[in-house]
């Protein structure tokens, strides 16, 4: 077979036999019978034996699973035979309804009691549905949806990864990521950056590689090729054997020693305390989300306070920059959205919310502002979705009023960053999230895989965009520049981190993972030898071309396997 | 009818590994135990070893909660299980 190309995602040389990912089961018709012969005992005895089975294999996995892992295994094993599950389900059967269809709907019916609870409780709602789709292929004899078990290394081959399959993604075992879908800014670039594995996106035709079929995975080159030659050997070998990664000190510098603060991205307490733990310097963006999705109504103001102070106590003394609500019709709040907007990109999202719906907005800021006056982080906070300096100094004085001394604004719509000038003047500081400045500047939907070339941060337009909201934040400083951030997953390149800093970016902020390979990278360069890169970039005509340049002036890479 | 009162002594509440931890332990009792937040009405209240329905319950840390059952052995189940929901598992 021939080597498909991709776009690489996260840098590293395997080979390995490919593992598909099954396809996700069609729902039962909710009016779908009994089978032929059939009788309501039977069918029940049909669905108790499948919900044992899948109680079997779950605390099978648990056995061998990490003790984190092996809890959710072995609660979720305790779902497929609930006794409420198995009541609700056989009285749907005597009504007619066959195993699968009756298993399906019952679960549904616990799946959104648990969501309308929010919280943690919502996020358990996942586990009822998993156990259900586990049941269901077990009824049907299809494999289980979800990544596949293996007691051996494999190179897993899905049309795209789903956030939820991080969780039962063993990376012991999978020594790769190959999808036929997404873009450099899909689930499984996210996954994939956070777990530190070799992966291509956007590789069409992978889908037809046979099972089990041994591939050589560059993830660098963005290259897949089936039946690898003693070439594609010796160059996996030679990754396997590469340097080991330093440990990140807690202190992202240059090789000049110009400090670069390495910060992270999180997304609750949970990930504040692992982000602490790896030595991030504070965290450059909190997504605040977290408290509110799944939810029916508006979290109260002691729940919002408890969950910031959670994560600015695990920083203490550190900056922690809040991001507020970013919802919209892709992220659906049903107190706050639209859903039925023809184009939810562009539509009532991030900070635009305030002016549809206001009162949220005000209501997060007063929770935030309590949360940090008992804290002893340094908290900032930002909008997302800026367009315009109007839209900036409203939410600066929305702040104020809470009693937030720094606010900013998320540079992600290319008129902020063109304007940054004025958008600047009326705030402290700028976070440029790339992943929707790139979507925004290529016209490009960040999940649709057909778009992955042109949905990439590479891209010189977006390195432009990058330069210009630097400059127009020095001249909305005067003697002081106001400070520039990126948060988005341009940050956790490391080839693209130097490039970034080149331009005059002050903090990068990026998944926990990526800490320690940026900083090894940059500590290569010097200021000077960043901004060479930088302009190399920015020359380049088209994202291959300036990854290829700054890549070749970055020989750590290839040392350290990045 | 056999009751007790009982309240929850784990600090995420009845939630996650407490609440396996109790659903494993109701389904091995001789008798059928339910399970409902102080102060809701007995027909509402849940089979206690039902771990979806304990979930669904919303059980807090410091929540209070009545056990009830009938039978042989009724008293001797709700005396183990307020055991078990009186003891903070986190803290293990």
């Amino acid at each position: 077979m021939n080597a498909i190309h991709g776009v690489g995602v996260g840098a590293g040389r395997v080979v390995g036999p490919v593992k598909h990912m099954p396809a996700p089961l069609a729902p039962p018709a909710s009016d779908a019978a009994w089978p032929e012969g059939a009788t309501a005992e039977t069918e029940a005895a049909r669905l108790k034996e499948a919900a044992a089975a899948v109680a079997d294999q779950l605390r099978a996995r648990a056995a061998s699973a990490a003790p984190a892992a092996a809890e959710v295994l072995k609660s979720t094993a305790l779902m497929a035979t609930d006794s409420m599950l198995r009541k609700n389900s056989t009285k749907l059967i005597t009504a007619g309804r066959n195993a699968e269809s009756a298993v399906w709907e019952a679960a549904e019916a616990f799946a959104s009691s648990l969501l309308s609870l929010g919280g943690y409780m919502a996020e358990r709602a996942t586990d009822v549905l998993d156990v259900r789709a586990r049941i269901v292929a077990e009824l049907r004899g299809v494999p289980a949806p979800g990544i596949p078990g293996s007691e051996t290394p494999f190179v897993l081959v899905a049309e795209d990864l789903a956030p939820a399959d991080t969780a039962t993604l063993d990376p012991g075992i999978v020594v790769a990521l190959v999808t036929s879908g997404g873009g450099p800014q899909s689930h499984t670039a996210i996954i994939a950056r956070a777990l530190g594995l070799p992966a291509v996106v956007a590789a069409d035709g992978v889908g037809a590689i046979p099972e089990g079929t041994e591939v050589f995975v560059d993830g660098a080159a963005g290259l897949v090729r089936p039946e690898p030659d003693a070439a594609d050997r010796a160059s996996a070998e030679a990754y396997a054997a590469r340097e080991p990664l330093p440990t990140f000190t807690g202190r992202g510098a240059l090789a000049d020693g110009t400090s670069v603060p390495l910060l992270a991205n999180v997304g609750g307490a949970d990930d504040a305390v692992a982000a602490a733990a790896e030595g991030a310097e504070g965290v450059g963006l909190l997504r605040t989300e977290f408290c509110f999705l799944g939810r029916d109504t508006e979290p109260g103001h002691e729940e919002q306070v408890k969950a910031y102070r959670g994560v600015f106590d695990a920083f203490e003394g550190k900056k922690v920059v809040v991001r507020t609500l970013d919802a919209g019709a892709d992220k659906p709040l049903p107190f706050l959205t639209d859903t039925s907007e023809p184009n939810p990109a562009l539509g009532v999202r991030g900070y635009r919310t305030d002016a549809a719906t206001p009162g949220v907005l005000a209501r997060q800021l007063a929770a935030i502002a309590e949360a940090a006056d008992g804290s002893a982080a340094e908290v900032w906070v930002m909008a997302p979705m800026i367009s315009t300096p109007a839209e900036a100094r409203d939410f600066a004085a929305l702040c104020t009023e809470a009693g937030l001394e720094t606010s900013g604004v998320m540079v992600e719509v290319p008129s902020a960053a063109v304007s940054a000038g004025h958008v600047l003047a009326g705030v402290g500081f700028a976070s440029i999230g790339t992943n929707d400045l790139t979507q925004y500047t290529m016209a490009a939907d960040r999940q649709l895989g057909p778009l992955a070339a042109l949905n990439d941060p590479w891209q010189p337009a977006v390195l432009r965009l990058i330069e210009a909201t630097v400059r127009g934040a020095a001249e909305a400083g005067g003697s002081t520049p106001k400070p520039v951030g990126v948060c988005g997953e341009a940050a956790a390149d490391p080839a693209l981190a130097v490039v970034l800093v080149g331009l005059g970016i002050s903090t990068l902020s990026m998944t926990a993972r990526a800490l320690a390979p940026v900083a090894a990278v940059l500590a290569s360069v010097d200021a000077g030898r960043a901004r060479e890169l930088a302009a190399l970039a920015l020359a380049a005509e088209g994202p291959a071309e300036a990854r290829q340049a700054v890549r070749a002036g970055l020989p750590v890479l290839d040392s350290l396997g990045l | 009818m056999a009751e007790r009162i009982a309240t929850i002594a784990s600090r995420v509440g009845l939630h996650a590994r407490p609440a396996a931890i109790f659903a494993e332990a109701a389904a091995e009792q001789p008798v059928e135990v339910t399970i409902a937040l102080e102060g809701e009405p007995v027909e509402d209240a849940l089979d206690a070893s039902s771990i979806l329905s304990l979930m669904g319950l919303g059980a807090e840390h410091g929540a209070r909660v009545v056990l009830r059952a009938e039978g042989d052995g009724a008293d001797a189940a709700l005396d183990a299980l307020v055991a078990i929901l009186e003891t903070d598992h986190d803290a293990e």
